[in-house]
């Protein structure tokens, strides 16, 4: 130990010596593993901000949209088809043991209107039971409740951007009365906001009706009954092949699908959309890994190469300390200790880096990034690996020369 | 030496072959030589003659190509790299030429570095250094570095590190080579004070016939071979300094 200590001092001692040299020596470990933290910190941002995005769409959800349709070989765009229908998602809340709860919903793209104000938003008529099953708090008012539902009331639970487009700051939309397509309603609640979605698109464009109310006075539907989704929510997300399974059955039987042919309807379990977009970030986060490593790879050739030079430089020293009674382990250890404290230094000085510079793309680029410490006891660690391992050629070189040639070196 | 004494180094036909390129250099031609313990031997001759590779053997810093060398009871002729290393670190100092001692380092790190490899305790490897370097006359002059001494200073902290780990056996190859007249006096006086108080071998490389003279024995080495090997009476100036 004492040997260890005193080994470890001389090593220290022959860095300071040269601080310009040893701090450029260690320039490419300090970028690469700041770059390394940088990366991993971002990716789980990302993640993580999916992650949220995802639960905020609701746990355990599975979309059934209708299918295509196929008229005269013409093949449409899937959920063009009139397939899915009110008494099919009810009849699924009575028929599938596994669902929790179940939702519908209509849309359209509509104009409203409120006093000189006029926006295009989409229009949304859900059953009361919406809300439940893709949890969305209200900011303001209250949602739409059964009454309403029968009644076909002419009531509105507007999106915040919706509220921003058509209201003046500061003016209370509750009680108003805004036309949608020319059709007046009142609203009755406001929902929190809720940003964008991972792809871009905002969430809070939205008007949210009664579905009756939509299908009757807004929407003029040809076909009465007929929904653009279906949400379901199972009990627990191991229940969700079997609900997928379950609704399957019960929809094939309900539209007469004939064994054999395609399905008229696609059931989305959103927890695998969770999983491809998790998936997806992580080969992102890879790919960056990948390319932050390289710069650690070549940090490990800068420190071969500058104790290349200490040793030689050295040579003298080595044929003194060999004479006076060093073993081959003793020199190699020593100039291993000296690679591998430049490293860990480096490494050090990496991490403070990559936290600086996550702080710096969190404030100024408002990306969403989380700082990990098994990240960046990782990046660490590595450092000191890489230390080790490109330090060992160096270390054995010096290791292995012989002493009265190394005496004589000029 | 004198007869029926046991040797401390035993030579014994010892042939030393170099290549260089396609060339055999042949530093060593069969070379036995005794040398008894507490004896104070010259090894002269001319640069090419064999006596540095000689004393380099004696070291256990190389081993011999042919023949056998005992140091005390021990073959070093079988011995491996470490096994030669720990020899040096217990039983043999070297003082060089061009004193060898680590620049970056103060006097008293440089005579405590024999003792790092020793495993030497920390606070005693400092305490003993400071003996050491008192008892060569540079008390005071622990925290120097090595260029803010002189070179005589400097040679006499190379001669304290060569005993800080109490080594029987003393080699310098031109220990004056680089030093003045004054200073090769006072070191080669240093070096019978030491023999006589340590009971040390001092075996000294040297080409001045002055510095030889303080030896009681001196053997010649021409075209890798011992050409003479005669006992003498030392200086009257080195007989002084043995009375003092």
């Amino acid at each position: 130990m004492n040997l260890f200590w005193m080994t470890v001092i001389t090593a220290f001692r022959a860095l300071r010596r040269n601080v310009l040299r040893s701090a450029l020596t260690m320039l490419g470990v300090i970028i690469g593993v700041g770059a390394v933290l940088t990366m991993v910190s971002i990716g789980r941002g990302a993640n993580a901000a999916v992650q949220q995005e995802i639960q905020s769409l609701g746990n355990n959800l599975v979309m059934i949209i209708p299918g295509a349709t196929t008229a005269n070989g013409v093949h449409s765009s899937s959920g063009a088809a009139a397939s899915l229908t009110v008494a099919d998602a009810t009849a699924i809340t009575k028929e599938c043991p596994a669902v929790a709860d179940v939702a519908w919903a209509k849309r359209q793209v509509v104009q409203v209107v409120y006093g000189n104000q006029n926006w295009a938003t989409a229009a949304h008529g859900v059953p009361p039971s919406y809300l439940s099953v893709r949890p969305w708090p209200l900011s303001a008012g209250r949602f739409f409740d059964q009454r309403d539902e029968a009644g076909a009331s002419p009531v509105a639970v507007l999106g915040q951007t919706v509220v921003d487009q058509l209201f003046a700051a500061g003016e209370d939309p509750i009680g108003a009365i805004i036309r949608v397509k020319n059709v007046p309603f009142e609203v009755i609640g406001v929902l929190a906001r809720k940003g964008q979605t991972a792809w871009g698109q905002d969430q809070d464009d939205v008007v949210l009706m009664p579905f009756l109310t939509a299908e009757r006075r807004v929407l003029g539907t040809q076909i009465l009954g007929t929904v653009d989704m279906v949400v379901v929510s199972a009990a627990t997300a191991d229940a969700l092949p079997k609900v997928e399974r379950q609704i399957r059955r019960l929809l094939r039987e309900r539209h007469r699908t004939p064994p054999g042919q395609d399905d008229d309807f696609t059931v989305r379990d959103l927890n695998e959309i969770a999983e491809a977009s998790k998936n997806a970030s992580a080969v992102m986060m890879n790919l960056l890994l990948s390319v932050a490593s390289v710069s650690l790879l070549v940090g490990g050739i800068g420190i071969m190469n500058i104790m290349l030079v200490s040793v030689t430089e050295r040579t003298r020293e080595i044929g003194v300390r060999l004479a006076v009674g060093a073993r081959t382990e003793h020199i190699l250890l020593q100039f291993l200790v000296e690679a591998t404290a430049l490293s860990l230094v480096g490494g050090a000085a990496g991490v403070v880096l990559g936290i600086v510079v996550t702080r710096l793309i969190a404030s100024l680029a408002a990306w969403p990034t989380l700082l990990s410490a098994p990240a960046a006891a990782g990046a660490f660690l590595v450092a000191g690996a890489i230390g080790i391992f490109f330090g060992f050629y160096p270390a054995r070189r010096a290791a292995r020369l012989d002493p009265i040639a190394a005496l004589r070196y000029e | 030496m004198a007869p029926g004494m046991r040797p401390l180094i035993r030579l014994r036909d010892v042939w030393k072959v170099y290549h260089l390129g396609d060339v055999e250099v042949r530093a060593l031609r069969g070379v036995s030589l005794d040398i008894g313990a507490g004896e104070f031997v010259a090894i002269v001759g001319a640069s090419g003659s064999g006596k540095s590779t000689c004393m380099n053997l004696i070291g256990c810093l190389d081993q011999p190509t042919r023949g056998t060398y005992r140091l005390g009871d021990v073959d070093v002729s079988t011995l491996s790299v470490n096994e030669r290393a720990a020899i040096r670190s217990s039983r043999i100092g070297f003082v060089f030429q061009n004193f060898n001692l680590l620049g970056r380092s103060t006097a008293l790190e440089n005579v405590a570095l024999p003792m790092i490899y020793a495993n030497v305790p920390f606070a005693e490897q400092r305490r003993r250094a400071r003996e050491l370097l008192a008892a060569i006359g540079l008390h005071g002059r622990e925290q120097h570095m090595p260029s803010q001494l002189s070179g005589g200073q400097q040679q006499r902290v190379a001669i304290a590190r060569a005993l800080a780990n109490g080594p029987s056996l003393l080699l310098a190859d031109e220990p004056t080579g680089n030093l003045d007249t004054q200073s090769s006096t006072e070191i080669m006086d240093l070096f019978l004070r030491l023999r006589r108080e340590r009971r040390l071998t001092i075996v000294v490389v040297t080409h001045e016939p002055h510095i030889a003279e303080y030896a009681e024995r001196i053997v010649t080495f021409r075209d890798g071979r011992i050409v003479s090997d005669v006992p003498q009476a030392p200086s009257s100036h080195a007989a002084d300094a043995v009375r003092a």
